[in-house]
């Protein structure tokens, strides 16, 4: 079992796209290679699997509606079909399978579920007490080894307001910023279920939480201890990734040629997947001259930082980001609350899509999540005034392919194409409106929340019996 | 020099004040609950309102702004935050919002530190912010010092009314300042209104400037005006049980001008708010359990709220971003269509976040609307004023036509093109 969940890993890797994602081990398959040596066992890489499984769906026609098909495609007037969890068809017109619901979506859109690249709910749960702070492990400023998993609650009511109010179907759970290497990240598909593992997206890539600038500098230096300035937090980075270096030579040869397995070190099996490139960096980081040192710093040790996330100044290097292939996860508008935010602007992610970056919307919040839509439409708009012109359709990429993308997932969803997980959204109206709201989530072709039923309004464990349950929220 | 650039902008904002301008063929939208009216027109002279609405006379020799195709509102009130209090609030040096280790607390007067160039009053002026309620907590109590109104024009003097709320927690906060317990907070509460009535009894007598002091003169003779209605006292309260309790107070101190603030259970104790004729500033979306003293939260509130009678504004206690606050009343409109949840029609949502903050503190007849005799603060969009795409094109504060620039537009302007020209980036301005 040990030997073959690896090899699990890597398929779905590949079939997710990560197959463009730099180096990665080849130790299995180096197996099969003519060779004298008998190759090392590998660890285990998946030793919490996924149980996720999707619930029943029904074949369900939405016609007459306008699809933002997610990929910058609009069809007014169109239709989207979709069966067995997966889309179907999306066109002008698509014809009624025998049995089909067929929902007619007269004045209202269908999009993709949108995708909040950086969430706590779970590990930073309402309410939010001190014994649900489970999202900083700020006991060192390297805690590579803590997976955000293990802190997930999957009774946190955020998730039904994430999922009725803000049609958000996919969500990386995130560790926080106290720390440089604040730990992995999770992807959960947003339907409760009684372990965290049957959220738990089946074959997304992980997540390393990174953070630059105030943050870790201020936790430990408060503490008398490195880093206590941006150049510690830079040092404790290298010497850090020099460390990891080492452990992944070692471990690279004990699987290929077998022999004495070094020491395990369950940090360091999370910084040697980043080197291999089976584990995407997620990096929080605020001004851009910080993000220009840390993509020198990812060269030097031979991995890509997927994705800036709050970027407030990644709009200063846009052309920068282009360059590296690295993606800005950004606020609407959002500024002003700490120094390192000083310099927001409402037109960031605008002028990162200008620039050619890749580009998309996070909440960091359970109340943000809720909203992200309006984010994009606040942020479409500064873009606009600024002389930016991008089509409404484009940029519904913010809200769900890019997120995919730089969360390694883009292969299997973040749009309405045909095969990919049916992850739909029917608006009452434009999403990029102030007026409209979700009237229907389905996840994986499973109607999840339905505003016109009661009965198709999830209430958490922690709700139920407790005032205000089950109330529109 | 300073001295006289002062004096030199304070003529011009007189010239600028004292002339007739009358904004017409924009849909107008007052304020004060009303739905908006297209094609209509709004008058100011000598830096108020004369009339607003349709059927409303230019009068001679006023300079007209055509503003056909656009919309004209009441400027945007919010609060209660701490726009011009603080530089940025994650900046120690920079902010006066707090002062835990003062030995002052509801004698802290923030009308004393307001600065009208805060880059963050540029920036959210340009969001259509024209009022806001602001406030600066002093040392560890449940008193909040007194908060003020402020206008965000560009000129020195930002301060509309000084000391016009004293600030008191009472749920979980107020527990927390008064030791570690509601019991705690309201033991708290008591016992500073008795020392209050002491001093006044016997100021000579009180003690109140001795290192063990549970009071000092100072904050004693501030619960004075609170005690006499003079100061209204703004209660921070979510849970239903705490809203009853704030309420109970006036059987004992009838002088109490009450407000509540938070009021995340309010719904569940409309109807008791409204009998008591005591009004809300409510969070519009809050909606999670974000504490054991919220689990009912939920975007209806407002609505219900307001439903039964209670006089509502719109809640916004962040540090910078307070342009969200049309966001939050779009919301409400937008819920009218959700099954089961409870929103306003859009002039009662646009008072949420104009006349209804003013009508809180007891200031409608000074801001918050377009209703004659009302301080001229306006605001001409490009669309909907509650709707994401939309943005001032104009933005008037006491009649006065503000600048329509802010650090924000200057930074995007030299990040416009992100490549350096022929100087780097920090010569071009």
């Amino acid at each position: 079992m040990n030997r073959y969940l690896p090899r699990l890993t890597l398929v779905l890797a590949a079939a997710l796209g990560l197959s463009a994602c730099a180096q990665r081990s080849d130790a299995p398959q180096s197996a099969s290679a003519q060779s004298a040596k008998k190759p090392g066992v590998p660890y285990n890489r998946d030793p919490f699997p996924s149980t996720y499984r999707a619930y029943p769906g029904v074949p369900t026609l939405v016609r007459n509606v306008t699809v933002f098909d997610g990929e910058g495609g609009r069809i007014e007037n169109g239709a989207v079909l979709f069966a067995d969890g997966k889309i179907v068809a999306v066109g002008q017109s698509v014809d009624a399978p025998a049995g089909a619901t067929v929902i007619d979506g007269t004045g209202k859109w269908v999009t993709p579920g949108i995708i909040d690249i950086h969430s706590h709910l779970g590990d930073y749960p309402s309410p939010g007490v001190q014994a649900h702070s489970d999202g900083n492990e700020a006991t060192g400023p390297v805690t590579a080894d803590v997976w955000a998993e293990h802190s997930v609650w999957p009774q946190d009511p955020g998730f039904s307001r994430a999922l009725a109010n803000g049609g958000v179907t996919t969500l990386q759970i995130l560790p926080g910023s106290a720390n440089l290497m604040g730990g992995r990240s999770v992807v959960l598909k947003n339907v409760y279920a009684r372990t965290m593992q049957a959220m738990k997206f089946p074959g997304a890539p992980y997540g390393l939480k990174m953070a630059c600038g105030e943050n870790p500098k201020r936790v430990y230096g408060s503490k008398g201890r490195q880093p206590s300035t941006r150049m510690g937090n830079v040092a404790v980075d290298r010497a850090t990734w020099a460390q990891a270096a080492d452990y992944k030579r070692r471990w690279d040869k004990y699987e290929k040629d077998g022999g004495e397995p070094p020491t395990r070190n369950i940090a360091m099996d999370t910084l040697r997947g980043v080197l291999s490139g089976e584990i995407l960096v997620q990096n929080h980081c605020y001004r851009a001259d910080e993000m220009a040192i840390v993509m020198d710093m990812a060269k030097e040790f031979g991995y890509k930082v997927s994705a800036f996330h709050h970027a407030v100044e990644a709009y200063k290097i846009g052309d920068l980001l282009k360059a590296n292939g690295t993606c800005a996860a950004v606020w609407a508008d959002w500024y002003g609350f700490k120094m390192e935010s000083f310099d927001g602007i409402h037109e960031n992610l605008a002028l990162l899509h200008k620039a050619g970056a890749c580009v998309m919307i996070h909440s960091d919040d359970a109340n943000g999540i809720q909203r992200l839509n309006q984010e994009v439409a606040k942020a479409l708009a500064a873009g606009r005034r600024a002389g930016i012109q991008v089509s409404d359709e484009f940029a519904w990429t913010w809200l769900s392919l890019n997120p995919a993308r730089a969360m390694g997932i883009d292969a299997v969803t973040g749009s309405l194409k045909a095969g990919k997980m049916a992850d739909v959204v029917l608006w009452n109206g434009n999403p990029l409106s102030v007026y409209a709201r979700p009237e229907k989530v389905w996840v994986d072709g499973a109607m999840l929340y339905d505003m016109n039923d009661p009965r198709r309004r999830p209430v958490s464990d922690f709700e139920i019996g407790q005032p205000g349950m089950g109330d529109t929220k | 020099m300073k001295a006289i650039l002062l004096a030199a902008s304070a003529l011009i904002a007189q010239s600028a004040s004292a002339q007739t301008i009358a904004i017409t063929g924009g849909t107008v939208a007052i304020g004060d609950g009303s739905q908006p009216v297209q094609g209509g027109t709004v008058v100011i002279r000598n830096g108020r309102i004369v009339a607003a609405g349709s059927g409303v006379a230019v009068p001679a020799g006023a300079q007209t702004v055509d503003a056909t195709g656009k919309w004209v509102s009441a400027g945007i009130v919010t609060g209660i935050g701490d726009l011009g209090v603080v530089d940025s609030s994650g900046v120690d040096e920079s902010a006066d919002a707090s002062a835990r280790q003062s030995p002052y607390n509801a004698a802290i007067d923030v009308s004393t530190s307001v600065n009208p160039q805060s880059v963050m009053i540029a920036n959210e002026r340009l969001g259509g912010v024209t009022r806001a309620l602001v406030a600066a907590s002093g040392g560890q109590s449940i008193f909040g010092g007194q908060g003020a109104v402020i206008d965000l024009g560009n000129d020195p003097d930002p301060v509309t009314k000084a000391r016009a709320f004293q600030i008191v927690q009472l749920g979980e906060d107020g527990a927390r300042s008064a030791g570690g317990s509601r019991p705690a907070a309201w033991a708290s509460l008591h016992d500073a209104f008795a020392q209050a009535q002491d001093f006044r009894r016997n100021p000579a007598g009180f003690d109140g400037r001795g290192r063990d002091a549970l009071l000092t003169r100072a904050d004693a003779a501030a619960l004075l005006q609170v005690l006499d209605g003079r100061v209204p006292l703004v209660a921070r309260v979510e849970r239903a049980s705490d809203i009853r309790q704030v309420l109970a107070l006036r059987t004992r101190y009838p002088g109490l001008k009450l407000i509540l603030a938070g009021a995340s259970e309010g719904w569940m104790v409309a109807r008791e708010i409204a009998a008591a004729n005591v009004p809300v500033l409510a969070y519009a979306l809050a909606d999670l359990p974000s504490s054991f003293e919220q689990l009912a939260a939920t975007e209806s509130n407002v609505s219900r709220m307001t439903a039964a009678g209670v006089r509502v504004g719109i809640y916004f206690d962040g540090s910078g971003g307070e342009h969200v606050v049309r966001q939050f009343a779009g919301n409400l409109v937008a819920i009218t269509r959700v099954p089961g949840a409870s929103g306003l029609d859009w002039g009662k949502a646009f008072a949420a976040i104009s006349s209804g903050p003013a009508e809180v503190m007891g200031m409608g007849a000074e801001i918050g609307s377009l209703r004659p005799g009302r301080r001229a603060d306006v605001v001409v969009w490009d669309g909907d004023p509650l709707e994401l795409s939309s943005q001032p094109t104009a933005v008037y504060i006491d009649g006065v036509a503000q600048p329509m620039t802010s650090r924000q537009r200057q930074l995007r302007d030299r990040y416009l093109n992100v490549v350096e020209g022929a100087l780097p980036k920090a010569y071009d301005r």
